[in-house]
């Protein structure tokens, strides 16, 4: 599992000013991290700062306006790109019940993954479609905006480890068939099967600062509103509301509520605790 | 000096001291208490509901933006970081594991000592690795009141060894970190 082995922040910690150096990306960049949950930005930063040896914010400011590079792996550091297959197997487990039945009445399905990161669920998706019969149908949108993890997405290629660890996922999630009917092992790792890839299109998509781009039945966007501020939290719903048919359904990480948005009254509730929401008509 | 909140890192062991704890707390305990114990990703936090009817103050599970209040004993949600913004609410995140944790004491304490400064106490207590040590280093830099769990005292004495390395205010056994709370919230109450 990926791990960090604690990072002293000591040094950085006296001299950093987050607001700052988020203000210096947007401005020369265009990635907008000004609305992120200021504690957890700085503890990202606090962490390049110290594996780049940046002793305060004059010098990151410094760095990010002249090395290209670098801040594009300091973009995709601040990412979330921790995710898993069928995480929260509950979740899985109340879509196969409540969502997949209302997806089945539609002749052709379109899905947004936001935020897809490395495609575990993206991939679980494709997984449960299949076994419902759906896949052929369906077309998964995958986006993110951290470059290195959709190429990473794409290649579809795991760890033993994570193996064994989403293969118990994906037996709690009550899923019909072996989860290693779905990969090939070499080595070390394991490779998804092509077929699983087939109508999955991944792009390049800002939640921030870009636009609708499809209208379609089931959005899932899980544990990334969790990084967001109110401001943003409401932006970002928006637009999920205006990419949803009407009758689609929206999916939140199981800690995350539409409950304090602008448009809670807009939907009704599937699964109040899997965080399952229904676009009303 | 006026405190506003306390921060507690426990790992193995933590159940023992966690239920003398609870039952130590007066119903009209001042300041919030926010405890990182490191409990598997797939628990699904029934011991907090158990736990609850040990306590005369509410256990509950951390929310999303939630504002800390007084009178509760926050928990993060099991394979989550907790962590506390400048404004006293919370933040939840699925960051890698620090420490082959999450939630990591680390995270925690970092956090809360960034928004709290010196009106902070964190407490180590018994455990078997490192968590917590630079979050409790953090707290003191930020001029917040430490205090570790004699580890001759501790059930597993790892993690009390690790975090004492910081020269915290206090290392005291158990059952006087007890008494140092309800002697604080007499004197909270007095003021």
């Amino acid at each position: 599992m990926e791990d960090h082995t604690p990072v002293d922040h000591s040094q950085p910690h006296r001299n950093i000013n987050p607001a700052a150096i988020l203000e210096t990306i947007f401005s020369r960049y265009g990635y907008d991290f000004r609305h992120y949950s200021e504690a957890h930005i700085k503890r990202r930063l606090l962490n390049s700062m110290v594996r780049w040896r940046i002793p305060d914010t004059e010098h990151m400011k410094e760095r990010i306006l002249t090395d290209e590079a670098f801040a594009a792996t300091l973009v995709n550091d601040l990412s979330i790109t921790v995710t898993e297959m069928f995480r929260d197997p509950d979740f899985y487990r109340s879509l196969r019940t409540h969502v997949i039945p209302i997806l089945k009445t539609y002749p052709f399905i379109k899905i947004w993954h936001a935020g897809c990161s490395t495609g575990e669920e993206a991939y679980s998706m494709a997984i449960l479609l299949t076994e419902e019969g759906l896949y052929d149908r369906s077309t998964i949108y995958a986006t993110d905006f951290n470059q290195q993890a959709l190429n990473f997405a794409k290649e579809g290629i795991y760890s033993n480890d994570l193996a064994r660890e989403y293969t118990i996922n994906y037996q709690l999630a009550g899923c019909k068939s072996s989860f290693s009917d779905y990969y090939t092992s070499q080595y070390d790792h394991v490779i998804m099967h092509k077929s699983l890839r087939r109508n999955i299109l991944w792009a390049n998509h800002n939640l921030v600062t870009d636009s609708v781009f499809a209208e379609v039945h089931l959005i899932l966007c899980r544990n990334v509103m969790i990084y967001f501020d109110k401001v943003l939290q409401n932006q970002v719903q928006k637009l999920f509301y205006e990419s949803l048919i009407k009758g689609g359904v929206l999916c939140l990480g199981s800690k995350e509520s539409l409950k304090f948005t602008n448009v809670y009254d807009r939907y009704s509730e599937i699964d109040k605790a899997q965080r399952i929401y229904k676009k009303k008509y | 000096m006026t405190y506003e909140a306390i921060v507690i890192g426990v790992s193995a062991g933590g159940m023992n001291v966690m239920k003398q704890l609870f039952a130590a707390l007066p119903h009209n305990f001042q300041l919030p208490i926010i405890i990182i114990s490191h409990i598997g990703a797939r628990s699904d936090n029934q011991w907090i509901h158990i736990l609850n009817n040990t306590c005369s103050l509410t256990i509950k599970e951390a929310d999303e933006k939630e504002k800390i209040r007084p009178g509760f004993i926050y928990f993060p949600p099991p394979n989550y970081h907790l962590m506390i913004e400048n404004d006293k609410t919370f933040s939840l995140t699925i960051d890698a594991k620090v420490n082959y944790a999450r939630p990591s004491i680390d995270v925690l304490f970092e956090s809360a000592a960034d928004a709290y400064g010196r009106h902070l106490i964190g407490i180590i207590l018994t455990g078997s690795n490192s968590d917590g040590t630079l979050g409790l280093q953090r707290i003191k830099d930020q001029g917040g009141l430490t205090i570790v769990q004699d580890p001759s005292d501790a059930e597993y004495n790892p993690m009390p060894k690790s975090a004492t390395s910081i020269k915290p205010d206090h290392i005291l056994p158990f059952k006087e970190i007890l008494l140092f709370l309800t002697n604080l919230n007499q004197a909270l109450l007095n003021t």
